[in-house]
């Protein structure tokens, strides 16, 4: 049940990581600028762009070209990026890990600032507590990433230096590292002067990414609790004696999160792609930041890995935020 | 529903309010070129970084402070209004033309045309969207069109789902089903009951999508690929904003608050649109 | 010696200022069943549900006591309430298809009162447990604590719940309409199973339901309501032979005999219930909540 369930889902993330590939390839190849043209200094001669084009497999026909790639990226060979001169796969691999880590801290704290809202709400239900988480989620709700990071950038860059809000991490700093994980390998080498260094980097963006998921998990968590908390099996625990505290967590949490679950997996790659703008607004050096050099230096091939590779994750977190309901789910376990 | 009791529930606050905005900032893009103070355009690098009027340095007639070239930021945010709203509007239609219409078809009809449609808005969904757009632009070059073009290409999934989902329960209904009967046509039905009934829904839709459009644009701008950089916009101001964000705060404080009254003021009209004609809410 | 429970003069309000408790009083000695009855909407679940401190949030109690073995619950700040409660009473609920909580193991969902309210070792609360279960006559025990509710029965969930119940040795149980939801033939089982444990425990019971017929089966005092106002209290073989009140009489009128299976079901008289309406709407003019 589980693993058929499993395989289906499998195969059209297969399918839909198909589609993606065509668009991409679609888009960028109707793009009228010509990126061989840019890539030589003027006055090259004829000869030397077409021997340029059949390097970069221009020269061929456009279905043609698309197998020849998509056969290369089943490989592993995404080609070789035309601004950087380098491997597209190495340069996303390179940067992918600092875009991670910054979506899973902002997703940590995303859940925790919502879930803890969301009992608090629930708690005082009935109360002007919770129309003002309401009010409070309603408005965060509705203000981009993009906003929240501009406005964290005047008040904790400008009003009050007390947060980096550019970079990943301080450059005089003499780093360790040899994976691109820093925050993680920080931890295992016990840095916790560098852990400290990142974080302070790495929270403002952080935050933006994480404020309007958190909203949404306060209110779909809180709808759902309150709920939970009219079913029989939760006026039981309180004659048992348990405090409505108690009872939120023990009894209402759980069944309550999985309608949130789903809901909250297609977010978490709305925070991902908002990671793209800003990273760029951060300076943060990851994928979404390299992306749009990508774009604005018509870079095809860079272009095409790095949406390839954001398209993977999505599947991806859908895919496992599915497994992750059914496993939840006592009901779809055993069925 | 019936038009008394409409009336007599009134307009809420957020109504009130969010409305309110976009319609100032609606009349000031509108006749830009009789409020605004001084050309937008207007390079005097004896007046560059002039601080907002209250405070000391402050140039009369250059209420809101001028940026790193001596250009008026008042000017400027009231000409930037004019590109916002431009892009709001026609993207957001154009998304929800095509993603309605999508919908309806998928989800009243199902088959093969929902399978369809619905794997296309899968694949859509697997797109970092700002991504997508930056990559939109850059491909069809930058330009007003461009810039509509990419926000409805990249949002018209929004609708498409919503609709979607609303066509498919209202199919089932008991009124779709003796429309049928009475022998109207499965178009005829679709245009006569189904549509009226995903409205409400469809106009909160779109009026969250003009603010997300705004963003977008404001985006492209930021990462300077919207229209051409002569025209003020809200991004490109925000983006001059950032740069000089420790010389002159204001150039970026007063664009990001019009930005986000704005997007804010978009959601809440739509909500509170929903809440005032949705016949099951309330 | 102190009632079991004892409710003095209890008044409910909506948020309309419609009244649904009307001074209710009533007492239940130690090992006592008490019936509740009367029609939906009596307000016999509600009383039962004020006595263990879950009514809905949009009733609120405007005057009265309630006390659990002489300790008064208005006095008690709101955690030693819920303490107290939690070690004295238990409830057996109506409906056990929702009344169990579908993402836990049925195992934990009966010992977690014992554990973590009164504090016994685990090891002490399974053995404690697994005897319950052997007197609900439920012969696999392990099954039934490694299961999700989803798994079992409607009856064995009902079973499960009134094992739960009794385990910790309350000196109360409400008992809201444990039956109702149940097909016929497991109705009986378990009223059985109830009336036997109640025995052997000598656990006071106030019973709440709107059938006669379980009345008459199990307790040994029934109180009769009609809008939240008790019409007759009476030992139940006295109220059965010499009902004194027209809604009773009505009441049993209207309920088919077991003798008679062919006897149609007649409704309450009209002339009872106008009569009834009259006298309440008369009282609810003069009242005034005595606090609140």
């Amino acid at each position: 049940m589980l693993l058929q369930r499993f395989l289906v889902r499998l195969l059209t993330m297969l399918v839909t990581l198909f589609g993606v590939a065509v668009v991409v390839f679609v888009v960028i190849r109707v793009a009228p600028g010509d990126p061989i043209a840019m890539m030589l200094p003027p006055g090259a001669s004829d000869a030397d762009i077409a021997r340029l084009r059949a390097l970069y497999g221009l020269d061929k026909g456009i279905v043609q070209q698309f197998f020849i790639w998509l056969g290369g990226v089943l490989h592993g060979d995404f080609g070789t990026s035309i601004s950087l001169r380098q491997d597209v796969l190495g340069l996303v691999f390179n940067r992918l890990p600092a875009t991670l880590e910054l979506a899973t801290v902002a997703l940590l704290m995303a859940v925790a600032i919502g879930v803890t809202a969301a009992i608090f709400g629930a708690r005082s239900r009935g109360t002007a507590i919770e129309a003002g988480i309401d009010i409070a989620s309603g408005a965060t709700l509705s203000i981009p990433d993009f906003l929240w990071g501009l406005v964290l950038i005047l008040l904790f860059g400008v009003l009050l230096p007390v947060f980096d809000i550019s970079g990943r991490v301080s450059p005089q700093l003499d780093l360790p590292f040899v994976t691109q994980f820093y925050l993680v390998e920080s931890l295992l080498r016990l840095r916790f002067d560098l852990t400290w260094d990142l974080l302070k980097h790495m929270l403002m963006p952080a935050v933006a990414l994480a404020l309007p998921l958190a909203a949404i998990i306060a209110q779909l968590l809180k709808q759902s609790l309150k709920e939970v908390l009219d079913l029989d099996y939760v006026v039981l625990a309180r004659v048992k004696g348990f405090s409505e505290t108690q009872v939120i967590l023990r009894e209402a949490l759980k069944n309550a999160a999985l309608p949130t679950l789903t809901l909250v997996g297609v977010q978490f790659t709305f925070l991902i792609g908002g990671t793209v703008i800003v990273e760029r607004l951060f300076s943060y050096e990851g994928l979404g930041n390299m992306a749009i050099d990508a774009v604005i230096n018509r870079d095809l091939p860079l272009i095409q890995g790095i949406v390839l590779v954001f398209a993977l994750l999505f599947v991806l977190i859908n895919l496992a935020v599915d497994m992750m309901y059914a496993l939840l789910n006592p009901r779809l376990r055993h069925g | 529903m019936d038009e008394a009791r409409i009336l007599r529930r009134g307009l809420s606050p957020r109504l009130w309010l969010a409305g309110g905005w976009l319609l100032v900032a609606l009349l000031a893009a509108i006749f830009a070129p009789l409020i605004a103070p001084q050309d937008p355009l207007a390079q005097d690098l004896m007046l560059e970084h002039l601080p907002p009027f209250w405070l000391d340095g402050a140039e009369p007639g250059y209420w809101l402070g001028t940026d790193s070239l001596g250009r008026d930021l008042l000017s400027r945010l009231i000409f930037g209004g004019r590109i916002a709203f431009i892009v709001a509007f026609a993207a957001a239609s154009a998304a929800c033309l095509v993603g309605s219409a999508l919908g309806l078809i998928a989800g009243y009809f199902g088959g093969w045309a929902d399978r369809i449609i619905s794997r296309v808005v899968d694949i859509w969904m697997a797109f970092p969207p700002v991504l997508f757009a930056i990559l939109l632009v850059a491909v069809l070059g930058t330009g007003l069109s461009s810039v509509i073009i990419a926000i409805a290409v990249i949002d018209w999934t929004r609708f498409c789902r919503v609709i979607r989902a609303e066509a498919m329960s209202q199919a089932r209904m008991d009124y779709v089903e003796s429309a049928r009967i009475a022998g109207y046509g499965r178009i005829g039905i679709m245009l006569r009951e189904v549509l009226p009934n995903v409205v409400p829904s469809v106009v909160a839709l779109l009026s969250l999508e003009m603010g997300i459009a705004v963003i977008v644009e404001a985006i492209l701008s930021f990462v300077n690929l919207s229209i051409s950089t002569d025209d003020p916009t809200w991004g490109g101001i925000i983006a001059e904003g950032r740069l000089s964000i420790h010389q002159a705060w204001w150039v970026l404080v007063f664009p990001l608050a019009t930005l986000i009254l704005t997007v804010l003021s978009f959601s809440q009209f739509g909500e509170g649109l929903k809440a005032r004609f949705d016949p099951v809410l309330r | 010696m102190s009632a079991c429970l004892e409710i003095r003069s209890l008044s409910a309000v909506l948020p309309n200022g419609q009244r649904v408790l009307r001074s209710v009083s009533l007492a239940v000695q130690p090992s006592e069943v008490r019936a509740l009855v009367g029609e939906s909407g009596a307000g016999k679940t509600m009383i039962g549900k004020a006595v263990l401190g879950v009514l809905p949030k949009s009733v609120r109690i405007v005057e009265g006591e309630m006390l659990i073995e002489g300790e008064d619950l208005g006095r008690l700040d709101p955690k030693a309430r819920r303490t107290l409660i939690g070690a004295r009473t238990a409830l057996i609920p109506q409906d056990p298809l929702t009344a169990l909580n579908p993402s836990r193991r049925i195992g934990p969902q009966m010992t977690d009162r014992l554990v973590r309210i009164l504090g016994w070792s685990g090891e002490r609360a399974d053995s404690r447990i697994r005897q319950l279960l052997d007197e609900v006559q439920i012969r696999d025990p392990e099954r039934v604590l490694k299961s999700y509710p989803h798994e079992l029965s409607g009856g064995m969930r009902q079973r499960v719940l009134i094992a739960a119940a009794f385990a910790a040795e309350p000196r109360l149980i409400v008992a809201d309409e444990p039956t109702t939801a149940l097909d016929v033939t497991v109705q009986k089982q378990i009223l059985r199973l109830i009336a036997q444990l109640q025995r052997d425990h000598g656990t006071a019971i106030l019973f709440v339901t709107h059938d006669l017929g379980v009345v008459a089966k199990i307790s040994q005092k029934v109180s009769v309501l009609y809008a939240g106002k008790v019409v007759e209290e009476a030992e139940t073989a006295q109220l059965f032979a010499t009902p004194q009140h027209p809604y009773t009489r009505a009441l049993i009128a209207a309920t088919p005999r077991y003798t008679d299976p062919y006897a149609s079901l007649k409704p309450v008289d009209e002339t009872v219930l106008a009569g009834l309406a009259a006298e309440i709407a008369a009282a609810d003019k003069d009242w005034r909540p005595s606090h609140g």
